[in-house]
C-alpha cells in the first residue's frame, strides 16, 4: 500500500569519524507540509541534509529512510536527485568552465530520462529558463556565467532557488538558506521558493533563526539537539526559540534525556 | 644501453650523403648553415635527462626508433594527400594542406590571400623574398643548449612561410592542416618562418593530424618575428596517435608594442614536447603563452616554456594545464626571466594538472629568474585530483557520476581554451576536448576541419 508519508526517517542514527551525530531521529513528511528544523550549532542539522542527499560523509548505522515507499539510503546522490530530492546548499560551490546552462541542460535532462521523457527542445528549455528567472529575480547575466564562479554571497542563494524552480523537486530541503543574507535578499530568497511550491511540493526548512519562517511558514517546527528531535510543534516554537535561545531545550533535554518523543499534531 | 650513438651514426650517414640529398635542391640561403648546425648536434647531442629542460622526458621511445625514411614523403604518399578532401563547415578560414610538413604540390610559389599576405613553402619564399629571408632565417632559434634545434637547421629541407607585410591585416585564421600520412615510418624535420611586420595583424592554426597507424616522429622548427605594433596568434591541435612523436621549438620575437599569443592543444599523442620561447625585445610588449593537454596509456606530454623579458614595461601570462590519466606522464617546465633593465615587468605563470589515476604521474618546475628590482611577478603550481566537493554538488542535481567528472574536467580545459581569439574555434576546439574526454576522439576523428 502506498504511504501517506512522502519522507519518513525511522531511528536514524549516523556517525562522522566514528563519532556519533545523529542518534536516533525520527521524522515524517507528508506531502505539501513544510517542516522547519531549528537547533544549535552542532545538533546534527547539516549531518541531516548530507544523509538525505546521500554525501559520503557520513555513515549511517542505522534506522531506515524511505521515500515514497522506496529505501533512500540505497540510492546513489543523483538517483535521489531525479527520484526528486533537492538540497539547496549551506555554501554553494563555485565550478569555474562548467556554465550555468550547460549545468542546468544536463541536470533536467538526465532528470527527465529518469522518468522515461524525452530531452527538452532548445527552446523549450530556454523558454523555461527565462521563466523561472524571473520568477526568482535572479540577474540574467548570472545565468550565462559559469556556475556559482564569482557569484556574491547572495547571488549563490538565488541561484540555488533558481536551480530548484528549473528542477521542481518534491522535496526541497533548504539548508541555512537564510544565512548571510540581508533582509531584501531573503524576502527575494523566500517569496521565489513560495512562488515556485506546488500544492504538493513538501519543504524541510534547517535554519538557526525564526526570520525565514516569517516567509516561508511552516505546519512543523522540530527542534533537534544532541542528533535527535527533542521538541515538536507549531510555527509558535520557533517563536518561542527566537525569544528565549536554545538553553531551555538544553536544559530539558539534559535533565531527561530518555524522555523525549516526538508528538504530531 | 644507450640508444643514442646508433641514432647519431644513422644521421650522420644522412649528413655525409648531403650532396645528394639535403643539399640539393635546397636555397642557398638554409644550406649556408647546415654545417656548423650539425657540428653543433654533434656536439650536444640528442637531449636526454640530464639536460636540465629535459630533466622529466625520457626521448628513447621516439628517437631510439629505427624509421625508414627521414626526408620529405614519397611521390605516391602526397598524391595520396591529394586526394583528401577537407570541408570546412562553419570555421571561415583560409586552408591549406600539408602533408609531414612538406607541401604536396612542391614548389609552386607563394600564394597572396586578401589584404597582401604571402603564404607557401619555405623553398619558394627564399626565391622570391631573398633578402627577407635572410633577414630573418636562423635568427631568432637559440641552437646553444638543445641539440634537436642545430638537428633541424641541419637537416630541414622545406616547411611553411607566412609573410604579412606592414600594416596588412588578415582578419580569417590561417589554418594549416598538417597531415601525418606515409606509408613508411618517418623522421622528419620542418622548418617554418613566420615574419609579421609593424602594424600587420595575422592568426595561425596548426593542426597536425594523424591519419596513418605507421611511427612518425616530426622534429619542428617554428620562428617567429613579430615587429612593432604587430598582431599574432598561433594556436597547435595535435590530434596524433600513440606511436607518434611530436617535438617542436616554438620561438617568437617581438618588438615593441607588440601582442603575441601561443596555445598549444595536444589531444593525442605517444610523445610529445612543446617548447615555445617568447623574447619580449621591445618597450610595452605583451605575450601569452597557453597550453592543454589530455593523456592517457603510456603517453607522455611535455610543455617547455621561456619567456624571456629583454624590454622594460611588458607583461605576459603562461597559464598550462593538463588532465592524466592510466600511466600517462606529464611535465611542465617553465620559465620567467627578466633582465637587468626589464623594469615594471608584469610575469605571471600558472601551472595545473589534474591526476585521474594512481598511476599517471606529472612533474612540474616553475621557475622565476629576476635581475631587475621594480617588477611584479607570480608563480604557482598544482597537481590533484577532481573537486570532490564540485563532483557532489553536479550529482545532487541528477547527474551521474561519469558525466559530472567529465563536466568537471571540460570546466578545467575550458579555463584554457577561453583564451583563443576566435569564437568559432574556441567552440570548435571545446567541442574536439569533450570528445576527447568521453573517449569519442580516435586517430581518424577529424581534427578542427570535418575530414573524411
Amino acid at each position: 500500500m502506498q504511504s501517506e508519508f512522502l519522507l519518513q526517517i525511522k531511528d536514524l542514527k549516523a556517525s562522522i569519524d566514528n563519532k556519533e551525530i545523529l542518534r536516533g531521529l525520527t521524522l515524517e513528511v507528508k506531502p505539501g507540509e513544510i517542516h522547519a528544523i531549528m537547533g544549535p550549532n552542532g545538533s546534527g542539522k547539516s549531518t541531516l541534509a548530507n544523509v538525505l542527499t546521500g554525501r559520503e560523509i557520513a555513515t549511517v548505522t542505522a534506522g531506515t529512510v524511505t521515500f515514497e515507499g522506496k529505501n533512500l539510503l540505497e540510492m546513489s546522490p543523483e538517483d535521489r536527485a531525479r527520484e526528486g530530492i533537492f538540497l539547496s546548499f549551506q555554501y554553494p560551490i563555485e565550478i569555474p568552465g562548467v556554465s550555468m546552462v550547460n549545468f542546468m541542460k544536463t541536470a533536467i535532462n538526465e532528470q527527465r530520462k529518469h522518468r522515461g521523457l524525452e530531452p527538452l527542445s532548445a527552446s523549450e528549455f530556454l523558454r523555461q529558463m527565462r521563466e523561472k528567472k524571473e520568477l526568482v529575480e535572479i540577474d540574467s547575466a548570472l545565468t550565462n556565467r559559469s556556475v556559482n564562479e564569482g557569484f556574491s554571497g547572495g547571488e549563490k542563494k538565488k541561484n540555488e532557488i533558481f536551480q530548484m524552480a528549473m528542477l521542481e523537486p518534491r522535496l526541497a530541503l533548504l539548508d541555512e538558506t537564510d544565512s548571510g543574507l540581508d533582509i531584501d535578499a531573503l524576502r527575494i530568497v523566500a517569496n521565489g521558493v513560495n512562488k515556485i511550491r506546488r500544492p504538493d511540493t513538501s519543504v524541510i526548512v534547517i535554519t538557526h533563526y525564526q526570520r525565514l519562517l516569517d516567509y516561508i511558514v511552516p505546519d512543523y517546527v522540530h527542534v533537534l539537539y544532541d542528533g535527535r528531535i527533542v521538541r515538536s510543534g507549531g510555527p509558535e516554537l520557533a517563536l518561542k526559540l527566537e525569544e528565549r535561545g536554545y538553553d531551555w531545550i538544553r536544559k530539558e533535554a539534559d535533565v531527561s534525556e530518555e524522555t523525549w518523543t516526538t508528538d504530531r499534531k | 644501453m644507450d640508444y643514442r650513438p646508433e641514432v647519431i651514426e644513422r644521421l650522420t650517414e644522412l649528413w655525409e650523403g648531403r650532396d645528394k640529398g639535403i643539399l640539393k635542391g635546397s636555397p642557398e640561403l638554409y644550406n649556408r648553415y647546415r654545417a656548423e648546425a650539425f657540428t653543433e648536434f654533434l656536439r650536444l647531442g640528442i637531449p636526454d635527462r640530464k639536460n636540465e629542460a629535459y630533466k622529466y622526458t625520457n626521448l628513447e621511445k621516439s628517437f631510439g626508433y629505427r624509421y625508414e625514411k627521414y626526408f620529405s614523403p614519397r611521390p605516391d604518399d602526397f598524391r595520396e594527400a591529394e586526394r583528401f578532401h577537407c570541408e570546412v563547415e562553419d570555421l571561415d578560414v583560409w586552408n591549406m594542406v600539408l602533408l609531414n610538413g612538406f607541401f604536396p604540390r612542391g614548389d609552386e610559389g607563394l600564394a597572396m590571400l586578401p589584404g597582401g599576405i604571402w603564404v607557401g613553402s619555405m623553398r619558394a619564399a627564399a626565391k622570391q623574398f631573398p633578402s627577407l629571408v635572410e633577414k630573418h632565417y636562423n635568427r631568432y632559434a637559440q641552437n646553444e643548449k638543445d641539440g634537436l634545434v642545430p638537428l633541424n637547421t641541419a637537416l630541414a629541407t622545406d616547411g611553411l612561410f607566412l609573410y604579412a607585410p606592414k600594416n596588412t591585416v588578415y582578419t580569417k585564421p590561417i589554418q594549416i592542416v598538417n597531415l601525418l600520412h606515409t606509408t613508411q615510418d618517418i623522421f622528419s624535420q620542418d622548418r617554418n618562418l613566420v615574419v609579421v611586420e609593424e602594424g600587420a595583424q595575422m592568426s595561425l592554426l596548426v593542426c597536425d593530424h594523424a591519419i596513418s597507424p605507421q611511427h612518425y616522429l616530426t622534429n619542428t622548427v617554428t620562428e617567429v618575428y613579430v615587429g612593432r605594433n604587430a598582431r599574432f596568434e598561433i594556436i597547435r591541435v595535435q590530434n596524433q596517435h600513440n606511436d607518434s612523436g611530436k617535438i617542436t621549438h616554438t620561438f617568437i620575437h617581438q618588438e615593441r608594442d607588440s601582442y603575441a599569443s601561443s596555445n598549444n592543444i595536444t589531444l593525442h599523442g605517444g610523445l610529445v614536447r612543446n617548447a615555445t620561447w617568447h623574447r619580449l625585445n621591445g618597450e610595452n610588449a605583451e605575450t601569452h603563452s597557453y597550453g592543454l593537454f589530455l593523456a592517457d596509456k603510456h603517453q607522455h606530454i611535455a610543455n617547455f616554456v621561456k619567456v624571456d623579458h629583454a624590454a622594460p614595461n611588458c607583461n605576459s601570462t603562461q597559464l598550462f594545464k593538463g588532465v592524466l590519466d592510466e600511466n600517462a606522464t606529464g611535465a611542465f617546465n617553465g620559465r620567467i626571466m627578466v633582465h637587468k633593465d626589464a623594469q615594471k615587468t608584469n610575469a605571471y605563470q600558472s601551472n595545473n594538472n589534474i591526476i585521474l589515476s594512481d598511476t599517471a604521474r606529472m612533474d612540474t618546475k616553475p621557475q622565476l629568474e629576476i635581475y631587475a628590482d621594480d617588477v611584479k611577478c607570480s608563480h604557482g603550481a598544482t597537481v590533484g585530483q577532481l573537486d570532490e566537493n564540485a563532483l557532489f554538488y553536479l550529482r545532487s542535481r541528477g547527474i551521474d557520476a561519469r558525466e559530472a567528472k567529465l563536466m568537471l574536467m571540460f570546466g578545467f580545459a575550458h579555463d584554457v581554451i577561453k583564451n583563443i581569439s576566435i569564437e568559432a574555434l574556441r567552440e570548435r576546439i571545446d567541442h574536439l576536448v569533450l570528445q576527447r574526454l568521453r573517449g569519442e576522439l580516435s586517430r581518424c576523428a577529424s581534427c578542427a576541419i570535418q575530414c573524411n
